[in-house]
């Protein structure tokens, strides 16, 4: 699978369009909705997968990091590096060690979705105001409970723009993944490039990644609606 | 770890860098191709972008733009344009390079010019500036910060984005990475190390040189009062894709 880049294309010689190579095709559709939906199917997988683990790894390096002061700078600063370096470059540092499987792919996407996961939790974790942090103290909150039923509930919109951001960004991320054979949509998008540009391939595979980060954003929106009641008084 | 030796190897070899495909030559074909789609990007957002801030109308078409262009993968982009009219070869690439550096590079210039202090506009309104003169004197300069900081911003991610073009054969470093994986991990991971390398390092050296361009770019007026934008409107907790 490796070698997909060997399309041979000659700058400034434009492709005749023709009247057989439609962008939109039922044709295409009726036939290979199969192989369609297993790279949705993984697409959605490998999103999910790295999301979550993401978040689990990210949260907690948030909370650290608000916890003690002295930590942020070291780890906004690793994660600000991390997030300057390309992801094509990213997965040719991991391939050569990790080898062509699914496991490159999902640690440069974990490793994205962190960085946007810690910088908008410990956003929200900032934007908690001190005098009800205060208040909780003088309650008699420990640090445990003030954590757990004071601050993180009022960072959760923090959190939830994390993860939406993460989720909207690693559905189109996946496509890179394509260079090692595991891009989900990506690789039908860049196949359908390489067999001879067949645009209907490459416009269903493209629909389907914006539709699907578009669904998954939806259903990240509902979900907190659904965890912070309190913000749908605001908006409605 | 004989993966990383042969990545030195590589490195080592001056016909790597000298060939007609080599890393110079590729590095040059990066550069341009980016500074063409930052050039492209820049022309189009940055008189959109600040007449937008001027007559304080668009935020939400901005911010709704920066949502969408997150959804859609460059690589498809990266494919698509070359199928259309615009054919083959450099200007698809710098197109579809330059349509992801507008959102950041629109939002920055649109919040600049929004957020000079309303009174520092009622000021020079009550001097008798007219809109062009409050735009030119005013709002133009405060807003550079954000200028700077937008094209910051858009340069990295247009230059760490110009590598996926090698996946439609377009030229630049990314080309290293993916010639690496066309001759298989045991043949061309040193190879594909090298390459991952040479843009990483690109990369953050660009970032760092703008950062010194973003400082010297503020005015002097400003400097004193640590008149910075915090954050970016673009927000820049997107990863490069």
């Amino acid at each position: 699978m490796p070698s997909k880049v060997s399309a041979f294309v000659s700058a400034g010689a434009a492709y005749d369009p023709g009247p057989g190579n439609p962008w939109f095709s039922w044709d295409y559709l009726r036939q290979n909705y199969g192989t369609l939906l297993a790279a949705l199917r993984e697409h959605l997988l490998l999103t999910l997968v790295a999301v979550a683990v993401a978040a689990l790894l990210a949260i907690p390096l948030a909370v650290l990091a608000h916890r003690f002061g002295r930590l942020t700078g070291t780890i906004l600063g690793v994660t600000g590096v991390l997030y300057t370096i390309p992801s094509l470059a990213l997965f040719a540092f991991l391939a050569p060690f990790t080898g062509i499987q699914p496991v490159t792919v999902l640690i440069g996407l974990v490793l994205y979705a962190l960085i946007t996961i810690i910088r908008n939790t410990l956003t929200g974790l900032r934007q908690v105001p001190a005098e009800v942090v205060e208040s909780a103290r003088g309650m008699g909150y420990g640090r445990a409970a003030l954590l757990w039923r004071i601050e993180l509930p009022l960072a959760l919109p923090g959190i939830m723009t994390g993860l939406r951001i993460a989720t909207v960004s690693t559905v189109a991320l996946v496509t890179v993944g394509e260079l090692v054979g595991y891009g989900g949509l990506g690789d039908l998008i860049i196949g359908g490039f390489n067999a001879n540009f067949y645009r209907a391939q490459v416009m269903a595979a493209t629909l389907a990644c914006v539709g699907l980060a578009l669904v998954l954003d939806l259903a990240l929106i509902l979900v907190g609606r659904a965890v912070m009641p309190w913000t749908r008084r605001r908006t409605a | 770890m004989t993966i990383i030796h042969d990545a030195i190897l590589w490195l080592n070899d001056p016909l790597n860098w000298t060939n007609p495909n080599g890393i110079i030559a590729r590095t040059e074909e990066h550069l341009w191709i980016s500074g063409a789609a930052v050039g492209l990007a820049c022309a189009v957002s940055w008189p959109v972008g600040v007449w937008m801030g001027h007559v304080g109308r668009g935020g939400p078409a901005v911010v709704a733009m920066t949502n969408l262009s997150r959804a859609v993968p460059t690589v498809a982009l990266l494919t698509i344009l070359p199928l259309t009219v615009i054919g083959f070869g450099p200007p698809a690439i710098i197109l579809a390079l330059a349509l992801f550096a507008i959102p950041p590079l629109l939002a920055n210039a649109y919040l600049g010019v929004r957020e000079v202090d309303p009174q520092v506009r009622d000021a020079g309104r009550g001097m008798g500036l007219s809109g062009w003169q409050l735009l030119r004197s005013v709002e133009l300069p405060l807003a550079v910060p954000y200028l700077a900081n937008g094209l910051r911003i858009a340069a990295v991610q247009v230059l760490a984005t110009a590598t996926l073009a090698a996946y439609v054969n377009g030229g630049g470093l990314g080309m290293i990475i993916s010639r690496g994986f066309g001759l298989g991990l045991n043949a061309g991971g040193g190879q594909v190390l090298a390459g991952g390398l040479l843009v990483a390092l690109l990369c953050l050296l660009a970032d760092g040189l703008l950062v010194l361009v973003e400082r010297a770019a503020l005015p002097k007026a400003l400097r004193r009062t640590d008149h910075r934008p915090p954050r970016s409107a673009a927000d820049p907790i997107t990863p490069t894709p």
